[in-house]
């Protein structure tokens, strides 16, 4: 071709480029197409202007394929969020989005700051999670323009759990007050996870999107309590040199006020910012699914040397549950992180690796937390840890098989994503069962 | 004849199969045999196949693999899977049941005269 054509194919494709949905790999193939559809244009007589021409309006509007391709990868989608229809790309929007969410990260720490100065410490602990999210969910109500109806359920949902947590009759530290405290925020978090996807929480991409949302919220808001920790500890030294002893002020303003507040900032420096984490995901999950591997296989081996597992002692048990639940994190977390369309790597091995030490421990979790009922009959507590590991065993099997599938060739990628989006309703479902039918059912023990 | 668009979107993921089924291709040659079997006559905007592509991919039906092309240029081919052979199996059953309930419902009347 002639180095016209060429010039105006290399500008075309730089436009091509602009756009952040369609990646180099997709323009080299449009390129391709492009330069066969000139070559079979000018060989019907055309001359190659004209047949560039041609060939690029039956390429068809930039923008709308752009569009597709970004229905089409959502992980591409997470980084600029072109299909939201709030999202503009104009400074303004942005400054807008930012003063809403600095507003209610002000309202969510004055809610928590009033939450200490009226209730007692117990009770503000037991609500912190409560006193928090509602801004939370407001923030992405107002900025997905989720419907009023939607709205109005997240408000109710979130009005229950105040209403369970506070008023239900538990014996005053008692273990279903401890356990519906502990899973009221992760239903709470679930709300907010409906309102984070507009709504529309029957969409498996978005339900991809929000547990990416999740993990990186996680990342930012720790990044946020380690300098805020550092800065508070240096203010903390330098006043008592000075001979003040700023801790009360320190404890009873500035950390409750930033707790609360970066829940907020963290979560509009996810919106904003994603392309700085982006880079991040992948290398954290990397580093710690291998470290994960090792852990879980340690406390296996630990395990069974020690022979006893039929009487292990109850804190280990929760000490399990709960590495197993990070271990999960850490797996939904790898696979949003990860490019559907890549091929199998060593990686993909590791994370069943990971998925299969998990499952082995979950087993002597499992064998060891029955045997307990057997003994000493069942408690709140037990029944809420077996549902979790039964709960997690199953999910681990189900992906233990599709991972197989995966690595061997058999399933697509997808089918891993889909299998962990399908699960994520039961996750809310259980910590509701928890926070709702257990104490009751315990007669509030 | 212009084809309406939510017709050639429906019939676009059956087509595509049927025409990997026959053997693997590559993105201009998928659009060319389109052309091609509909006579010229179904107009589809040549990006978008791209999308849609992409989107059997992910879901299993067809695999993809880059290769250079005789003009030594990266070219992407797509191959139809086991998966896809049995989506594009459940395609046609659907389409011969659509196909012949409209056949039945017009074969009672003539072809209505368009009205200029």
């Amino acid at each position: 071709m002639t180095t016209d054509v060429e010039t105006q194919i290399s500008e075309w494709r730089q436009y091509v480029q602009a756009h952040p949905a369609i990646v180099e790999a997709d323009v080299d193939e449009m390129e391709e197409h492009l330069r066969e559809q000139i070559a079979d244009l000018t060989e019907t007589g055309l001359g190659e202007d004209e047949a560039f021409l041609i060939a690029v309006k039956r390429m068809g509007n930039l923008d709308a394929i752009s569009h597709e391709f970004a229905r089409e990868h959502s992980e591409r989608l997470w980084k600029q969020l072109v299909l939201l229809p709030d999202e503009s790309t104009t400074g303004g929007g942005r400054r807008t989005e930012l003063w809403v969410a600095l507003g209610l990260g002000v309202g969510a720490a004055i809610s928590a700051r009033l939450g200490i100065a009226l209730l007692d410490e117990e009770r503000a602990a037991a609500n912190a999670g409560l006193l928090v999210l509602p801004f939370l969910a407001a923030f992405f109500v107002w900025k997905r323009q989720v419907p009023a109806r939607v709205a109005g359920g997240i408000a109710l949902g979130l009005a229950v759990l105040a209403v369970v947590v506070n008023v239900f009759p538990f014996d005053e530290g008692g273990s279903t007050q401890v356990l519906t405290v502990i899973h009221a925020p992760i239903v709470a978090w679930f709300l907010v996870g409906v309102a984070y996807v507009g709504g529309d929480w029957t969409s498996h991409r978005r339900r991809m999107d929000f547990v990416r949302f999740t993990g990186e919220w996680f990342v930012y808001y720790v990044l946020l309590a380690l300098g805020g920790g550092v800065l508070v500890g240096l203010t903390v030294g330098a006043f008592s040199t000075l001979g003040h002893d700023p801790e009360t002020v320190i404890g009873e303003w500035v950390i409750p006020f930033g707790a609360a507040g970066a829940v907020l900032v963290a979560a509009w420096l996810v919106e904003a910012k994603q392309a700085v984490v982006e880079n991040i995901a992948p290398v954290l999950t990397r580093i710690f699914t291998p470290l994960s591997v090792l852990m879980l296989l340690a406390v296996l081996g630990a395990f069974v040397s020690d022979g006893s597992v039929l009487h292990v002692d109850r804190d280990l048990l929760i000490l399990m549950a709960l590495i197993l639940v990070l271990v999960l994190g850490l797996l939904l977390y790898a696979i949003s992180a990860r490019d559907p369309r890549s091929p199998v790597d060593a990686f993909d091995w590791l994370q069943l690796a990971l998925v299969v030490s998990a499952i082995l421990v979950d087993a002597v979790v499992l064998v060891a937390m029955l045997s307990r009922i057997a003994e000493f009959g069942a408690s709140a507590n037990k029944v809420a840890a077996l549902g979790l590991n039964l709960l997690l065993l199953g999910n681990l099997l189900r992906a233990t098989v599709l991972g197989f599938g995966f690595t061997g060739g058999r399933e697509p990628f997808g089918a891993v994503e889909r299998w962990q989006t399908t699960y994520l309703p039961l996750y809310a479902a259980w910590a509701a069962a928890v926070v709702v039918v257990l104490p009751p059912a315990f007669g509030w023990e | 004849m212009r084809i309406d668009k939510d017709l050639v979107a429906a019939s676009a993921t059956p087509l595509v199969l049927g025409i990997l089924a026959e053997g693997e291709s590559y993105g201009y040659a998928i659009l060319k045999q389109v052309n091609e079997l509909s006579g010229g006559r179904m107009e589809w905007t040549d990006g978008m196949l791209y999308p849609l592509l992409h989107r059997l991919e992910r879901l299993g039906h067809i695999t993809a693999s880059w290769s250079t092309s005789e003009q030594g240029r990266r070219r992407k081919h797509y191959a139809i899977t086991q998966d896809g052979l049995a989506a594009l199996a459940e395609r046609r059953s659907q389409w011969a049941v659509v196909s012949e309930a409209l056949e039945k419902a017009w074969s009672r009347q003539p072809m209505p005269r368009a009205a200029f």
